[in-house]
């Protein structure tokens, strides 16, 4: 029995009910002699109308418990595997509550589209388990344990790095030169305009905001003091050092990620080579020389910046911003500065490429690495800043 | 015939992954050894414990007589020198040209001059047909120049034993002939031991002396490739016929 929508609106009582049809497809039940039932579909079983579809065929259960149900799909025009889907959970619902199912005008392509189902493997539980939501316990825990492994490895890296320099050290010839200068000219000259630019301006900004203090108390000649100070006690290493984290730190943690992707590394082994050796000792040894350097220049560029400020803004001439700075300044602290900033270069170039190093995958892993890289190399600078305060100011 | 590699039930695992459940295989000096199996069944794997690139958790890896496994970092480096890898993707340095990626390794292990060097260049890339590649760039070439230019460094110092980890995959079926031609002639040529990772079948019956399938951490069947074709080895039978259905879950 065919029921058209407007039908169904005015027979909902009783057996009979028509779903609203969402793709075009229609669905009457009716009772039959002897206990049994009629389920008659038509149109289309398919995917657009799948959620309609199961609901309506659950719903059946509701209308009508016979002994026998004939499902009719004479009238069906289009049956997909969603279509399909829906009549297998029907005779899945059938036989769990003991129900006789036969089809009526089942065609052999209607019949092939329903042979696509595996339903084994619908019912077989996924390889990858449902994500799990850990708690906040898990989570903490399992964040510290991937902290202490990754200092674990970390220190195993400065290990072996170690000992390559070792090997190194014997064996001079295995360093490669070219190498080394190569990377000074990236991460040194190649640096120079944008330290040299920040530099400039925050020595720059130092002296503007400090001469707006100092003047009322008539204290204009001590910014010049106090540029220099902060720039090479401070300023000056760190500065540099935030920017060569993100300017080299990154380009060598991504060289050597891309590298152990694409097996270069490995082929680098199996030819005999020492990665470390060939890869990171001159990366760190270029990074080590420069860096100093770069700090100086810095330095340079900031008191200069300031010098700018007190010229054109206080009224200072340069000789004497030159001779106050030259006063404050003992050869001592350029020095610390240097070593401090040394000190940097090696945390940097040493995590960015350990960060490479352990690289596994793909892409991914290289992006991850390479933010690692920088992260690190920062939060390793300000430790190491804080332990020079410490031990600086109780040693000298 | 003496074995120049031989696995003695070695296993392996990456977490809790196990990749090697006791595997055992020998490979013939002087001969071509393919091994085969599915993806990401652990061939690769194989491949680099032969050459020391990764150490077994259990079990020996001999190399003419040698278990590597047992070695220091100096003693595996001198037994590398047996090897040459063509890996995957030929992992050719992408800051060098090609003459300089196939020069490397004869810098590196060699005390030949600049000019003896660049000859030997020329003639490796000529086997390969890469006549003229030299100052090529790596990211200049297509994949199957890039394979060949690996070949090229992978048999620059003339080693006893190469590697090739799947030599054909992603190649076009011309491409795929010439370089199972070229691994056969190679092998014919400088007389060497080849061990071949691959799931290429037809290429296998080709170049292969012996073939050897790997399934579940193990070899379960070896020998010519005619034997391996009569295998009665179901697990044979479905890799060979490339059947979906059959002891081998593929999904």
């Amino acid at each position: 029995m065919h029921l058209t929508r407007p039908a169904w609106r005015r027979r909902l009582s009783g057996l009979h009910k028509k779903a609203p049809s969402a793709g075009g497809y229609s669905l009457s039940l009716t009772a039959e002699p002897g206990g049994g039932a009629r389920l008659v579909l038509a149109g289309r079983l398919d995917l657009g109308g799948l959620e309609q579809i199961e609901g309506d065929l659950g719903g059946v259960w509701e209308q009508t418990s016979p002994k026998r149900l004939v499902v009719d799909l004479s009238g069906v025009t289009y049956l997909d595997s969603a279509g399909a889907l829906a009549l297998g959970q029907l005779e899945q619902q059938a036989a769990a509550r003991g129900v006789e199912l036969a089809y009526q005008g089942l065609g052999p392509a209607a019949q092939g589209i329903k042979g696509l189902l595996d339903w084994q493997g619908l019912a077989r539980q996924p390889l990858i388990p449902a994500q799990r939501y850990a708690g906040l316990l898990d989570q903490l825990g399992e964040t510290w344990l991937a902290v202490v492994r990754d200092v674990y490895l970390v220190i195993a890296f400065l290990g072996e790095f170690l000992a390559a320099c070792g090997r190194a050290a014997v064996n001079p010839k295995l360093l490669r030169v070219s190498e080394v200068l190569l990377y000074m000219e990236q991460v040194g000259v190649n640096g120079l305009p944008i330290v040299g630019l920040i530099s400039f301006l925050l020595g720059l900004i130092m002296a503007f905001m400090s001469s707006l203090q100092l003047k009322p108390f008539g204290a204009n000649i001590y910014v010049a003091n106090l540029v220099a100070l902060a720039m090479v006690k401070e300023l000056g290493p760190i500065m540099t050092a935030v920017l060569v984290a993100g300017r080299s730190g990154s380009a060598f943690a991504a060289e050597i990620g891309t590298m152990k992707v694409n097996e270069e590394v490995d082929a680098l082994v199996v030819m005999g080579y020492d990665p470390l050796v060939f890869l990171a000792l001159p990366k760190v040894l270029a990074a080590v020389l420069t860096v100093p350097i770069l700090t100086l220049f810095s330095d340079l560029m900031a008191i200069t910046g300031g010098l700018v400020v007190g010229v054109a803004g206080m009224g200072l001439t340069a000789g004497s911003y030159i001779d106050q700075t030259i006063k404050s300044l003992n050869s001592g602290d350029i020095l610390t500065g240097m070593l401090k900033s040394a000190t940097f270069a090696l945390l940097i170039a040493g995590i960015g490429c350990q960060r490479g190093f352990m690289v596994r995958g793909g892409a991914q892993a290289v992006g991850t690495a390479t933010t690692s890289a920088v992260v690190s190399a920062m939060f390793l600078i300000i430790v190491a800043d804080s332990i020079f305060a410490v031990v600086l100011h109780y040693a000298g | 015939m003496d074995d120049i590699i031989e696995l003695i039930d070695v296993h392996k695992s990456f977490g809790k992954q196990k990749v090697l459940d006791g595997l055992s295989l020998k490979v013939p000096r002087g001969r071509t050894t393919v091994i085969i199996g599915l993806s990401g069944g652990g061939k690769s794997v194989v491949l680099k414990h032969m050459i020391g690139l990764i150490k077994p958790d259990q079990g020996q890896v001999l190399v003419a007589g040698q278990d590597i496994t047992q070695l220091d970092d100096r003693e595996l480096n001198q037994a590398r020198r047996r090897f040459g890898m063509l890996f995957q993707d030929a992992a050719l340095f992408d800051s060098m040209n090609v003459g300089d990626n196939v020069a490397f390794p004869l810098r590196e292990h060699s005390k030949l001059n600049e000019k003896d060097i660049m000859k030997l260049v020329t003639e490796k890339l000529a086997m390969v047909g890469l006549t003229g590649a030299e100052v090529k760039m790596p990211s200049q070439l297509s994949g199957g120049m890039r394979k060949r230019a690996g070949l090229a460094r992978a048999i620059a110092l003339e080693p006893e034993i190469i590697l090739f980890d799947e030599p054909t995959t992603g190649l076009d079926p011309l491409l795929t002939d010439a370089i199972n031609r070229l691994i056969k002639d190679t092998q014919e040529r400088l007389n060497i031991t080849a061990v071949v990772i691959s799931h290429d079948l037809a290429g296998a019956y080709r170049i292969a002396h012996n073939i050897a399938m790997l399934y579940q951490g193990r070899i379960v069947a070896s020998g010519t490739p005619d034997e391996i074709r009569a295998s009665q080895d179901p697990v044979v039978q479905q890799f060979i016929h490339g059947r979906a259905e059959g002891p081998i879950e593929v999904l």
